[in-house]
């Protein structure tokens, strides 16, 4: 019976072809708008991590007070060398990392090539394991060569081909800012983004580099590799240079730990207000503590790493689908209604009215269908485009993917279904009797 | 023309008319919010930084060994004695910033030391006596810095310059009643004078949050010895930016090798930095554009395929009423109307659903309120796009011969 009406659907659709298209590309124009700018908001509001990352917690403290809150009373989003340290060293979550954006230039060993400039961070060991980073050689430095500030560094796979080619570049030397590092791990294509663990460092959280060096924090800045992320000051460093920056109240490290469970958390929010108590009693701070402690997903939605744009863009698009489908609706009705001949015929042979329903709503069916494969093509070329449009650090997450696929056609056939669901109604009240007299 | 015949034929496509309805209002919403969307782009978009954009090239230089800062000043200026010498070049500065680099240094003057909040924020650039020369500034009131009063200090130094040249928004921010120049102002707790004013120059940042001090900037005469490295700034002769463009990297790598310039971005022409810096605020245009152009071309297909039905449907009662009297002009303003009618209805709704809709985003993103002339042009071109989609069914409507009443009866 299916095959029948699929047979009168397509005779149908034959017989009026300029309604046909115009409805089809209605639908595909509709869909494909809505799926290309969701493609490129999937992209940026997708959770990184996301089998971790309600574990991961960021801590901020409030060592400026009252005149650096900003005005809804949040304490700073970075911390200053003094409290991260101490943070460090009482080493209280499971895992736990400080860290600073470092740009420093690689010198090839080959000397008759140009120095390449990288961008990284100096991190802690625990850093590696804490956001499950994939080695493809090595591994991550251990907490010994933290404490004792090894020369030693893990770099990206993409700086090791430049470097070393395809070999396994493990236990070669580095040169970073005139030094000499081991390397003792090499990254498997590790480029996350939002680049969420260092959100405060990275202006929108997104970039197209990828990040080529990490080094152990304490070696970092022991060797004077300075931070080349965001340095906010409440009160300018009494003294000058990165040694100055370092005992200031100036705020430049981002800073990540593990909590696995509730009780985890809450024993840790009371150990940070504790050490603001602390500070309060010792005089540091004059004023009461003024923590957070946010999970990662909260943390990125504080810090609005989700562009407002792509949520208008988004906003927008669903619209003008809403619009096609009204659109699409009105066709339908009168597309069916023009056949109030034949509905009748077919009532008064016997036809029920359900049998009305699936012939005409497989056809609004058949035109989703339709719509929705043109609207594949129109999303493969609107992705491809979106390039052209938006910046690059947002456009090269959007991508065409099986999932998205399937989305397409599903909400091209369902949305055209549910425009059709009236239409067909109307078609199915139509009287046997009154049609076959007119006629 | 009368109206309740057509009221009257509209009430027996209640759902017809009704979904063209609909539909004008959602398009008349979406069409003011993304046209409302684009003007703002654009006008943010085209802002003028101040400088003589044409002409200029911005060089990204950093250091390889990091260099201490006495040292960076030399190579410093070796470096800027070679760029002067390519042909095509006028002047050259270093600096640690300039107008859409979207990254920079900022600071709050006040009257008097130890303010708790500062009187006006500002933009630092990193000046000397070449600065205004190459970046085309226009000095409105003072001095040009001298190439004595030029300091030099480390990235972590404290900066307290002795003079200071600001803009006349800055100016005017903090003097709103006379002359800034020779004012005595408190930077970082140091004294410091105005010693001239210059006519505009935009902040570093093009986003929201300097949106209120986009203009309000200071050149203080003093040399940053950044052992990272910084940029140089080079204005060219009219039309050569290109050919000197090409030139820069070569000509700084023969002067000295430790060092790293980006082939992909480390040497960039004015425009490439602005498309750079607003990349955003034009994608956004472009896709709103993109939009509205979608929703009125589907809208209008709409409004002819269901008025073509309609005529389809009433080719009868037309011939009839062409038979008993009713001109070819009759007919067609009949369908005209009714279109005008339907309309109507769409865009009051649309207004309404226009306005909640910015109300709702503004609550929600960071927007400004919609204006009603953006509400008052959106139900302008629907109505005449309704007009003209009805156009052709309603002419051949119109065409329907009387004889049409005698068949088929």
């Amino acid at each position: 019976m299916f095959g029948y009406y699929l047979e009168l659907a397509l005779r149908s659709l034959r017989r009026s072809p300029g309604l046909t298209a115009l409805m089809v590309l209605t639908i595909g124009f509709g869909v494909a708008a809505s799926m290309t700018t969701y493609s490129v908001f999937r992209a940026v509001s997708g959770d990184p991590m996301p089998w971790k990352s309600s574990k991961l917690f960021v801590p901020q403290i409030d060592m400026w007070g009252p005149s650096g809150r900003a005005s809804d009373g949040e304490p700073p989003d970075a911390m200053d060398y003094t409290d991260a340290m101490k943070l460090m060293r009482d080493h209280r979550a499971k895992l736990q990392s400080a860290m600073y954006e470092i740009s420093p230039s690689v010198v090839p060993a080959d000397a008759g090539k140009h120095p390449i400039h990288v961008s990284g961070h100096a991190v802690y060991s625990e850093f590696f394991p804490m956001l499950d980073v994939p080695f493809k050689f090595g591994s991550s430095w251990s907490a010994d060569d933290d404490a004792q500030r090894a020369a030693v560094a893990v770099i990206s796979s993409k700086l090791s081909q430049k470097l070393f080619g395809d070999a396994n570049s493990v236990g070669k030397t580095v040169n970073v800012e005139g030094k000499d590092y081991r390397v003792v791990g090499v990254l498997n294509e590790w480029n996350p983004q939002p680049r969420f663990y260092d959100v405060v460092n990275n202006g929108g959280g997104f970039s197209t580099d990828f990040e080529d060096v990490f080094l152990p924090f304490q070696t970092a800045v022991q060797a004077s590799i300075r931070n080349d992320g965001n340095t906010d000051c409440n009160a300018t460093p009494a003294e000058s240079g990165f040694l100055g920056l370092q005992h200031s109240s100036c705020t430049w490290i981002a800073y990540m730990a593990e909590l696995d469970d509730a009780a985890a958390v809450t024993t840790y929010r009371q150990y940070l207000d504790g050490y603001a108590h602390d500070q309060q009693q010792a005089g540091r701070f004059g004023w009461a503590p003024n923590n957070r402690l946010r999970n990662l997903p909260q943390w990125l939605d504080y810090k609005h790493v989700v562009p407002s744009d792509t949520k208008v863009a988004l906003l927008v698009a669903l619209g003008l689908l809403i619009a096609c489908l009204v659109n699409t609706a009105g066709l339908l009705l009168a597309k069916f209604l023009r056949r109030s001949g034949e509905i009748g015929v077919r009532r008064a042979l016997g036809a029920p009215r359900l049998a009305i329903y699936t012939q005409f709503l497989t056809e609004a069916g058949m035109i989703g269908l339709a719509g929705g494969a043109l609207g594949l093509l129109l999303t493969g070329m609107g992705v491809a485009s979106v390039s052209w449009v938006l910046p690059r650090d947002i456009a090269s997450l959007a991508r065409v993917d099986f999932s998205l696929l399937v989305l397409t056609l599903l909400v091209s056939v369902m949305a055209t279904t549910l425009a059709g669901l009236y239409p067909t109604y109307r078609a199915a009240c139509v009287q046997p009797a009154w049609q076959l007299k007119s006629n | 023309m009368q109206i309740q015949p057509i009221l009257a034929a509209l009430k027996r496509h209640k759902a017809g008319t009704i979904l063209i309805a609909l539909q004008i209002a959602l398009t008349l919403a979406i069409v003011c919010n993304a046209l409302f969307i684009i003007k703002q782009r654009v006008t943010h978009l085209s802002r003028a930084t101040g400088i003589d954009e044409q002409n200029i090239i911005s060089v990204r230089n950093q250091w390889v060994g990091k260099p201490p800062s006495q040292q960076v000043s030399g190579l410093t200026a070796t470096d800027l004695t070679a760029l002067r010498q390519i042909p095509g070049v006028v002047d050259v500065y270093s600096t640690n910033s300039y107008p859409l680099r979207q990254g920079g240094w900022s600071e709050g003057l006040d009257y008097k030391p130890n303010q708790d909040h500062s009187t006006a924020h500002t933009a630092i650039y990193f000046s000397d006596e070449h600065t205004l020369g190459t970046l085309g500034l226009k000095l409105v009131e003072g001095r040009n810095f001298r190439a004595d009063e030029i300091g030099r200090m480390d990235i972590r130094d404290k900066l307290g310059p002795p003079t200071i040249i600001v803009t006349r928004e800055l100016a005017h921010k903090l003097y709103p009643d006379g002359s800034a120049l020779g004012k005595v102002l408190y930077l970082n707790e140091n004294p410091t004078t105005i010693v001239g004013v210059v006519d505009r120059l935009e902040v570093p940042w093009v986003d929201n949050w300097a949106s209120q001090w986009a203009e309000q900037s200071t050149l203080v005469p003093v040399r940053l010895a950044m052992s990272i490295g910084g940029f140089y700034l080079i204005r060219t002769q009219p039309g050569q930016v290109d050919s000197v463009a090409k030139q820069v990297s070569k000509t700084l790598y023969g002067v000295n090798r430790m060092r790293v310039i980006d082939p992909k971005d480390g040497v960039q022409s004015f425009s490439q930095v602005r498309a750079k810096a607003y990349a955003r605020d034009r994608g956004m245009a472009i896709l709103m554009g993109v939009v509205c152009v979608v929703l009125l071309a589907i809208t209008a297909a709409g409004i002819v395929g269901l008025t073509s039905f309609w005529v389809g449907q009433r080719r009868k009662q037309i011939g009839v009423r062409r038979a008993l009297g009713a001109t070819h002009h009759d007919i067609l303003s009949y369908f005209l109307t009714e279109n005008l009618l339907i309309s109507l209805g769409g865009v009051i709704i649309g207004a309404l659903l226009a306005i909640g809709m910015n109300m709702w985003m503004v609550s929600q993103f960071e927007m400004a309120r919609l204006s009603p002339t953006y509400v008052l042009a959106g139900v302008v071109v629907l109505l005449l796009l309704g007009q003209a989609a009805v156009l052709a069914p309603a002419l051949r409507a119109s065409r329907v011969p009387p004889v049409e009443a005698t068949r088929s009866v």
